[in-house]
């Protein structure tokens, strides 16, 4: 009977043990999984795989940026001394432009004298620039494969650009969508912050058992409700009355986005920042009353000073909440990679994007990992969101 | 003229009757102690005179409170203006986490006291009577916090003196000092008394027998007897008080 009872307990402990192991572990692996995926984007050309980018022997120009070449895309440069090469005016070609500048007969039946004329007209060109497989250069090319520059962090955090799938070359700035983010966080507790102080307030100081046992559960209930249900309710209500009220083009807006996200952090707000009010000594409240302080004087002087990192602590929470929030701000965002300038401008963030795009991109292709490099970032926003909670917590109470 | 008065009072919380038909009253200049087992009621009693049991859920009150002949639980009172003029000391020191100054200038400041030169003497004037100035007078920034037990008390005491209560409310005030401490607060009340009316609740009757004029006891939510010290301590007229004074309950 005892040794019975003895190895179901050691068979009960390995079961709690390998449970909480398996736990921790899956939180390592995630963590590892997001920047194996995601790091590969870095140290990687943005040129599609087997593509290059040919230039004239001539040309001076070193090296070439993602976002240079963008720039001579869209002929927002036009002269190769713009890039501190020669005074030559960039010709910009892809293999389709060759086949109008060519006949079929020059090209061959199948293009199988295409590397010849590349040859022939690079060497003719001091300004081309062209894009092409490997398998159309010529194998003695008498131009100058132009290596493109690595993806740096910093074109991906600084770049203004977001076009995952252009052609020749996609460009992966996330920088409209931090700061659509930021403002989409900051926009949802400017609007949060208020209300759910007040309630805590109420709830903590002021309202009776009553109505305390009233607005608890209905503050529950709201962190309960599915962010579908707040996406769909920000689109239906929320989208055209900010359209009409501020007679926009679009209501689906930054505005939107708070507005929804901040009802969305306000039971977290409401409940940790009436927690930490309530933890305030009776004795400290008694003594501020004693001395002849209103409640109010008692609560401004004495409770929210002493309450101030528990309300930190709610509003970054809050802000944790908001700022990884999928489903509802990608409803009501209008979905566009501007960098907002207002708050009534469309925008997207970081975790709609990775919602937006993860199902449509192949799988280990660039799109792919910079999907999962901007998943690393949203992670890094939220490590330092949980980093100072530790901190505030950690630190003595005082005035 | 009495300082405070309670007649027939009867306290309830929810169903359960805390005080039953009390009265008392409290000479100017003098230190009363109520004493008796816990839960006796002595504490209740003691804080009907600032409304302190306001806070209790279900808390009810019948009978007359008067502090300088003015019912406390009238309608029209202004419950903070009356809580000036009663200051309290709590069982347990209870600074706020601010400095030992703003300690001090809180009564002042939520009294709408806004001079500083007013305030500067007040603070100094009250920690002088409070017999920590001595302490603290080149640390008036420092975080109360720092203090030690018994020099957190004799600030909250400095506290309540800065509002010039008339009458000083102790509840039990030495119960979580050590005995220099303790020796110290006794001093002080002794002192104050010539100046203020204080009520003292204390679990400790060697305390009560030093520094009180008169005692209560308490039992029950019964006042059982309330005489002069002397007499409670060495001829009491009733029975439970003398089994209580010796040790033989409680």
């Amino acid at each position: 009977m005892g040794k019975g009872r003895r190895i179901f307990e050691k068979v009960v402990t390995g079961v709690l043990f390998s449970s909480s192991t398996i736990t921790s572990l899956t939180v390592i692996l995630i963590v590892v999984f997001l920047f194996k995926e995601g790091i590969s984007l870095f140290n990687s050309t943005p040129t599609e795989k087997n593509y290059v980018i040919a230039v004239s022997k001539v040309n001076t120009v070193p090296v070439i940026t993602s976002n240079q070449l963008a720039d001579i895309f869209n002929q927002d440069i036009t002269n190769w001394k713009q890039l501190g090469g020669r005074n030559d005016s960039i010709i910009r070609l892809t293999v389709n432009d060759l086949a109008s500048i060519f006949t079929e007969e020059e090209l061959g039946p199948n293009l199988e004298f295409l590397p010849v004329k590349v040859n022939e007209y690079v060497k003719a060109t001091p300004g081309v620039i062209l894009y092409l497989s490997k398998s159309q250069l010529p194998s003695n090319f008498e131009g100058r494969v132009i290596p493109v520059k690595k993806i740096t962090v910093k074109d991906f955090i600084g770049g203004k650009h977001w076009y995952p799938t252009t052609e020749p070359i996609p460009q992966f700035g996330i920088w409209p969508m931090i700061v659509g983010t930021l403002m989409v966080t900051l926009g949802a507790i400017l609007f949060a912050l208020p209300f759910g102080m007040a309630t805590a307030i109420i709830m903590s100081e002021v309202a009776d058992i009553r109505l305390r046992n009233i607005l608890k559960p209905v503050v529950e209930l709201l962190a309960g409700i599915p962010s579908v249900v707040y996406g769909f309710f920000g689109l239906v209500v929320l989208v055209p009355l900010i359209q009409q009220l501020f007679k926009l083009d679009v209501g689906e807006t930054v505005l939107a986005g708070s507005i929804v996200l901040g009802i969305m952090a306000l039971p977290t707000i409401v409940t940790v920042a009436e927690d930490s009010l309530r933890t305030t000594p009776r004795a400290l409240k008694e003594a501020s009353l004693a001395l002849g302080a209103s409640q109010w004087q008692t609560l401004v002087r004495v409770v929210i000073p002493y309450s101030k990192s528990g309300i930190s602590t709610a509003i970054i929470l809050g802000i944790g909440r908001a700022i990884g929030e999928t489903m509802a701000v990608l409803m009501v965002t209008g979905n566009s990679s501007n960098i907002p300038t207002s708050f009534l401008q469309p925008t997207r963030t970081i975790p709609a994007t990775i919602a937006a795009e993860l199902g449509e991109t192949p799988y280990g292709g660039l799109h792919f990992s910079a999907l999962f490099a901007l998943a690393i970032i949203l992670f890094m926003f939220t490590i330092i969101i949980n980093l100072t909670v530790e901190v505030i917590k950690n630190r003595n109470r005082r005035f | 003229m009495t300082q405070a008065e309670a007649k027939n009072v009867n306290v309830w919380y929810d169903s359960f009757q805390a005080l039953k038909d009390i009265s008392m009253t409290f000479e100017p200049n003098t230190v009363t102690a109520l004493i008796g087992p816990s839960g006796c009621g002595k504490s209740t009693f003691l804080r009907l005179f600032n409304r302190m049991n306001d806070l209790i859920p279900l808390f009810r009150v019948e009978g007359l409170v008067t502090v300088n002949g003015q019912n406390v639980y009238s309608k029209d009172i202004r419950l903070d203006e009356m809580r000036k003029k009663v200051g309290m000391v709590f069982q347990k020191p209870n600074p706020f986490p601010k400095s030992i100054f703003e300690n001090v200038a809180y009564g002042l400041r939520v009294n709408g006291i806004s001079n500083r030169k007013e305030i500067e003497e007040t603070v100094e004037r009250s920690l002088k009577q409070a017999a920590l100035w001595d302490e603290v007078k080149d640390s008036l920034k420092k975080s109360a916090m720092e203090l030690s037990g018994g020099q957190q008390q004799r600030l909250c005491i400095a506290r309540a003196l800065a509002v010039q209560p008339k009458l000083i409310l102790m509840d039990e005030p030495a119960s979580a000092l050590d005995p220099i401490s303790t020796n110290r607060i006794e001093e002080l009340i002794f002192e104050l008394k010539k100046d203020y009316t204080i009520i003292i609740v204390t679990h400790n009757l060697q305390q009560a027998g030093r520094i009180s004029d008169a005692t209560a006891f308490f039992y029950l939510g019964e006042l059982v007897e309330f005489n002069l010290t002397k007499k409670i301590f060495l001829n009491p007229d009733n029975e439970r008080t003398q089994n209580y004074i010796t040790g033989r309950f409680g």
